[in-house]
């Protein structure tokens, strides 16, 4: 076993996990933020996306061990005092989701490509979530939330 | 999805994490876990022992110096894509490297990792391999440098020794009259290059070809160097229909790797064509 | 109608999915729970000779590890829909296999463990003896003389033969015709892949001895009705089962699987430790159902003006291993039935073999047989097209049933008695044609040809079959499926005002609870924000068949409409005796009850359900409570229609396939929420676009599923695909009282052909007639370069 400290949306964390521990597991079952998903085990569907130091990773490719002393953000700690975060509201404003299993790690992602990109083009916004699938819209939406989103952060509506 | 059991150690230094590969047999490097952890979960890797070198800070980042850049082998593809110094002075290696994977795999993925893990769809080795770069490692009897063209043995297989630590990749500053382009055709599921192109050109003040280099992932166990059509190249007037018809008449792959998804000998057709589009944009940049 | 139907309301599900906050199957946690892993067999085809678990049981965290013989109590799981010539052949999965296993995957024991992780270690403890036996694969070899034989119920591995329409008209029509193009096509395995794959918590109460069953189900109801009358012989009462949300199903969640027996099994076993099992990726593409799978020849007969005059269609389905649940129903009634798509087809005949292979089990997947017709009909009338060099949507035109023929039966009586409800499938097609500006585009296409690129155009005019299904159709004449189709609805008004509105339907992802309010809070002249729809759990919801077959609005929201129809009935009994009047008098209009001319003096519904539920002062003979249960059984299915339109270019040195442009326009009749259709459209699009151009499962000659992570399936990616453009026309269904026809899977019903037709209408210039999907670049490529007919 080894003792890891992780803050986690704000709060820190110390734990004793087995050092096999995926980043993943630790998010959902040690701490019981379930709100990040799991939807394959080959690094390929980015369900489990979480900012880590304030970049999207995919955290089932994360042993906890790696993330020992690390900043995380889920799902669960991108709303601010109630208010959802700009990328939350266009999902919701948009229909960016449907059955919901990819929209945690789809959120992040879109964070993530703004903060980096403010102003992204379409392509840009596809190209940024290709490492996250999505079985239900087809991204249509997707791309029109995170659009929305980039509008909304920039100041405008 | 749950990986097996290991013990897990921590090096500090490059020193220590030498040490801690000949105490214990079999153990593996963990860099930012990429293409390691992946086989992990699968059980398809059963590691004893896993020595982290994550943190050790000396291994990350890129340097200058003497017309050649120095990456750090624990610099992580976003960071190779987005390096001031490689965008202006080795594009291909920038290029190449934001084609790997995806936004969240590019902020953990390793350049060292990924050219020790030696994947040969993957799309580094074969930009290293057309840069001419080296491969620098340390083990318990100290430093050495491998050329690229050394380096790669087979599909996952390189010149790394057990308990060596691959601590950085050196490849030259661009000059002159240069461009460099690396495209990808990939495949739809896991996004790795059914066939990557990497392509050097240079040219002479009278816009003849000085010299050029084109090199494949995805197409062998190993990358390709094509040398045959960069020699087609050299001195000529490089047109369209002259770098065509390189390609047509000097290209030749054996031993393609061939899947349900895309055969050996289709791979070849794809890198002619990607081959001429990245020796194209390679004349057009330089 | 009111205020809320037809509006494009944000969905009320999204504030706790969109914050993490949404519980689905592995998110439960409950005290003492332990683990189960399955062990599944790495061969295709085995006798299992011995299985020895006692090294596994002495790991560390292990709880219990049991085999098939442990639950050899337990029947093996039912086929329900017997499509016609399935006779006493029906084989079908156990809880775990006890002698023989026909696919890989299919699970032989169980690990329990203190956490998943040691129940994973334990696994390869456990020592199973099989013996190998050959294998088959392709539904067509799987018959041939000297193929593997998987069950001795079923010779040459045939599970059935079917057959519609009428075989002598048919083959005359062929014989008279001016042009007969034949045709070989295979629509290709696909894996359904939600994103949620599935999982399931089994919890015994030793001290009640019922179960309490989580599961990731599109169909509650049906699972509980299946595992205790079927599998466990025991009473309904004794067992609950609760769908938590869930993360995508697209058919394959119909189904009842041996897991879901499982867990409850193993927690008897245990003592009532809560056992929770939960599918890797690697199993969902191994163990849960896949879909589609044809091998197909077909003829078409048409005119040398293009009039179609016969279709005659052989395929060879495969059905996998096993039989999932409802697996004969689809390639059959599904399947054939539709076979005459938006056409005037006078003569039709097809012939279905249902066969046995050593591949996973084959069921439903979106669209469900509709796809595989659609797909046939389309890429008939494209070669009838191109034979008689006619424009593509000529042909159409001049086949199409015309709106004066609704309701409309085809031909030879393939639908079996029932009627196309309404269509004008001419609208549709005139519409997508002016908003792709057809002209203009083939001039762009000869333009891009004379530049040397390749570019492509095709159409699909679809119409599919939804809204199932009339009970008697479905079930007693001849469908074989072995129960109703109905759908359930109770509706109350509670005392404070607010309703709750429960359905025997299950969301999971289509946004039931908003567009299922949006029907009551429309009726009853509501704010959607005072309706709540509660759902997917056995307990507290009438019993209802779920949701899939684009049923949950045409057939359970028509329930929901009929119990509100009947609370306003009552509502205006007791209105009328608050306002002193004869109910006859009153009427019920914007939530309110008021003597007709009166609306200045009016009880409102809140205030007409305080007075039903205190129940002080009633109407003689008059129940206290607004409360209403309906059990809808739908007259007719119902029959969406459309047409889209693809525009692709090809890299003729690459075959690589570029979508360049999307339109759908679909007619789903009316629409509750076009924000919800809209989004179940662009969904069901890119579906079919990822059948066409790169998904496939494929299984190597032993077996072994090659395409078995997402690695190596090719889902759609965002960056592979262009906007999806959407507009509609609307012709109102006459089938229910809100003139729905459904939605969920016009869009992959729709779309494959589409780009196929494209795609092979870029290629036009070399030849090229079909080339079977997935349109690799490779086979594009090939095709390119062999210059001749890219098909098998």
């Amino acid at each position: 076993m080894t003792e890891i400290t992780v803050n986690v949306n704000g709060k820190s964390y110390t734990r004793e996990i087995e050092p096999r521990m995926l980043l993943v597991h630790f998010i959902r079952d040690v701490l019981g933020l379930t709100g990040t998903n799991i939807g394959c085990e080959t690094s390929v569907c980015g369900a489990c996306t979480i900012l880590m130091d304030g970049q999207a990773v995919k955290s089932c490719t994360q042993l906890a061990v790696q993330a020992d002393g690390s900043d995380v953000t889920t799902i669960e700690g991108l709303a601010s005092n109630g208010d959802l975060h700009p990328v939350q509201e266009g999902f919701w404003e948009k229909h960016g989701l449907q059955c919901g299993y990819c929209t945690p790690g789809m959120i992040m992602s879109g964070v993530d490509l703004l903060k980096n990109n403010p102003n992204p083009t379409e392509d840009e916004i596809r190209h940024g979530i290709e490492g996250n699938l999505c079985r239900c819209t087809g991204y249509h939406n997707i791309v029109k939330a995170i659009q929305y989103a980039a509008e909304k952060m920039q100041g405008g509506n | 999805m749950y990986p097996a059991k290991f013990d897990y150690y921590r090096a500090s230094s490059v020193q220590e994490a030498i040490q801690l590969l000949q105490e214990h047999e079999d153990a593996k490097l963990l860099a930012g876990g990429h293409s390691l952890i992946p086989a992990m979960k699968l059980r398809l890797a059963q590691p004893p022992a896993l020595i982290d070198i994550g943190r050790i800070a000396e291994l990350r980042g890129v340097t200058q110096d003497n017309g050649s850049i120095k990456v750090g082998a624990l610099t992580v593809h976003a960071d190779v894509a987005a390096s001031d110094v490689l965008q202006s002075q080795c594009p291909l290696l920038a290029e190449a490297a934001s084609n790997v994977g995806d936004r969240q795999v590019r902020h953990k993925g390793t350049i060292g990792g990924n050219l020790a893990h030696a994947d040969p769809a993957s799309d580094l080795p074969a930009a290293v391999l057309a840069l001419g770069g080296t491969i620098h490692l340390l083990g318990p009897g100290g430093s050495r440098q491998v050329a690229a063209a050394d380096f790669f043995l087979d599909l996952l297989a390189t010149d790394l020794h057990e308990d060596e630590v691959l601590t950085a990749i050196e490849v030259p500053a661009i000059s002159g009259k240069t461009g460099t382009a690396y495209l990808k055709f990939e495949h739809p599921a896991s996004g790795y290059a059914l066939c990557g192109a990497a392509a050097v050109v240079s040219l002479n003040d009278d816009g003849t070809c000085a010299g050029a280099s084109l090199c494949f992932n995805g197409v062998t166990a190993t990358p390709h160097n094509a040398s045959a059509v960069a020699a087609a190249l050299v001195g000529k007037t490089l047109d369209d229909a002259t770098i065509d018809q390189a390609v047509n008449a000097n290209l030749s792959i054996a031993d393609p790797m061939g899947d349900m998804y895309a055969s050996g000998p289709y791979r070849v057709e794809v890198a002619k064509t990607y081959a001429k589009r990245a020796l194209k944009a390679a004349r057009d940049r330089a | 109608m009111g205020k809320a139907i037809g509006q494009a309301i944000k969905r009320k599900e999204d504030p706790r999915l969109i914050t993490g906050q949404a519980k689905y199957l592995d998110d439960i946690q409950l005290p003492g729970m332990v683990y189960a892993a399955v062990l599944r067999s790495p061969y295709a085809h085995a006798n299992i000779k011995s299985i020895d678990t006692s090294e596994a049981e002495s790991q560390p965290g292990v709880v219990g590890v049991f085999t098939g013989k442990d639950f050899a109590d337990l029947n093996p799981l039912p086929c329900a829909w017997q499509a016609g010539g399935v006779n006493n052949n029906a084989n079908t999965p156990r809880t775990l296999e006890i002698d023989k296993v026909t696919f890989t995957g299919a699970g032989v024991a169980v690990v329990v463990a203190e956490s998943r992780y040691a129940a994973e270690d334990a696994l390869q403890y456990i020592h199973v003896d099989y013996e190998v036996l050959p294998t088959v694969v392709d539904a067509k070899k799987a018959t041939e003389p000297g193929a593997p034989q998987l069950h001795e119920n079923a010779p040459n591995n045939i599970c059935m033969e079917w057959t519609c329409g009428d075989e002598a008209g048919t083959d005359k029509a062929l014989g008279e015709a001016d042009v007969v193009v034949k045709q070989a096509i295979r629509n290709q395995r696909l894996l359904p892949t939600p994103m949620d794959s599935r999982g399931a918590i089994g919890i015994y109460s030793p001290v009640s001895e019922d179960y309490t069953v989580y599961m990731t189900s599109q169909c509650p109801h049906i699972m509980r009705l299946l595992m205790t009358a079927f599998v466990f012989g025991m009473p309904e009462s004794k067992m609950r089962c609760i769908s938590p949300h869930v993360g995508g199903g697209f058919g394959t969640k119909i189904f009842l699987y041996p897991e879901y027996c499982m867990v409850a099994a193993v927690s008897k076993k245990l003592g009532g430790l809560p056992v929770k099992w939960m599918e890797t990726r690697r199993e969902n593409y191994v163990a849960t159902s896949h879909g589609r799978d044809h091998v197909t020849e077909f003829e078409v007969a048409a005119k040398s003006d293009g009039t179609i005059t016969g279709l005659k269609v052989e395929t060879y389905a495969n059905l996998g291993g096993i039989l999932s649940t409802i697996a004969p129903g689809i390639p059959t009634t599904l399947y054939g039935r539709m076979l005459s798509g938006v056409y005037k087809i006078p003569n039709i005949y097809c012939k279905v073999y249902g066969t046995y292979t050593n591949t996973g089990m084959v069921d439903a997947y979106r669209g469900a047989g509709r796809p595989e017709a659609s797909y046939l009909v389309e890429r008939a009338v494209d070669l009838v097209a191109q034979e008689l060099g006619m424009d593509p949507t000529e042909v159409r035109r001049k086949n199409f049933i015309p709106p004066e023929a609704f309701p409309y039966a085809p031909a030879s009586n393939i639908l079996n008695g029932l009627k196309y409800d309404s269509g004008n499938y001419a609208g549709a097609l005139d519409k997508a044609l002016e908003l792709i500006d057809y002209k203009n585009l083939r001039k762009e296409q000869e333009e891009a040809r004379k530049a040397g690129r390749l570019m492509g155009i095709g159409f699909s005019s679809y119409v599919e079959i939804c809204g199932v299904a009339p009970s008697a159709w479905v079930g007693l004449n001849g469908e074989g499926w072995g129960a109703g189709l109905w759908e359930s609805a109770n509706v109350r008004v509670h005392l404070t005002g607010q309703v709750v509105v429960t359905t025997g339907s299950q969301p999971h992802g289509q946004g039931h609870e908003t567009t299922m309010a949006q029907i009551a809070a429309d009726l009853l002249g509501m704010d959607v924000a005072d309706v709540r729809v509660e759902h997917s759990d056995t307990l507290g919801t009438p019993f209802g068949y779920g949701t899939y077959g684009s049923r949950s609005a045409t057939v359970g929201g028509t329930a929901i409409y009929n119990s509100v129809q009947k609370i306003i009935e009552k509502a205006k009994k007791i209105g009328a005796h608050m306002l002193e009047a004869a109910p006859e008098d009153v009427t019920f209009e914007d939530g309110k009850v008021f003597v007709k001319g009166s609306p200045d003096k009016a009880k409102t519904i809140q205030e007409v359900a305080l007075a039903a539920a205190v129940a002080y002062d009633l109407p003689a003979g008059t129940e206290p409570f607004l409360d209403d249960t309906t059990y809808y059984d739908p007259p007719n299915c119902t029959y969406p229609f459309g047409t889209h339109v693809c525009i692709v270019e090809v890299d003729k040195d690459s075959g690589h396939v570029q979508i360049k442009r999307y339109l759908a326009v679909d007619d789903v009749g009316k629409k509750i929420n076009p924000l919800i259709v809209d989004g179940q459209i662009h969904g069901g699009v890119v579906q079919g676009v990822g059948q066409a151009l790169w998904e496939g499962a494929m299984y190597d000659d032993n077996g072994q599923l090659v395409s078995g992570s997402l690695m190596d399936y090719a889902l759609p990616k965002a960056h592979y695909l262009p906007m999806i453009e959407t507009d509609s026309t609307e012709t109102p269904s006459p089938v229910n009282p809100m003139g729905i026809k459904g939605a969920g899977e016009a869009g992959t019903i729709a779309s494959a052909q589409a780009v196929v037709n494209a795609v092979v209408d870029a290629l036009a210039p070399y030849g090229i007639k079909h080339i079977d999907m997935p349109l690799t670049p490779q086979k594009v490529w090939e095709a390119i370069h062999s210059n001749g007919n890219g098909g098998n």
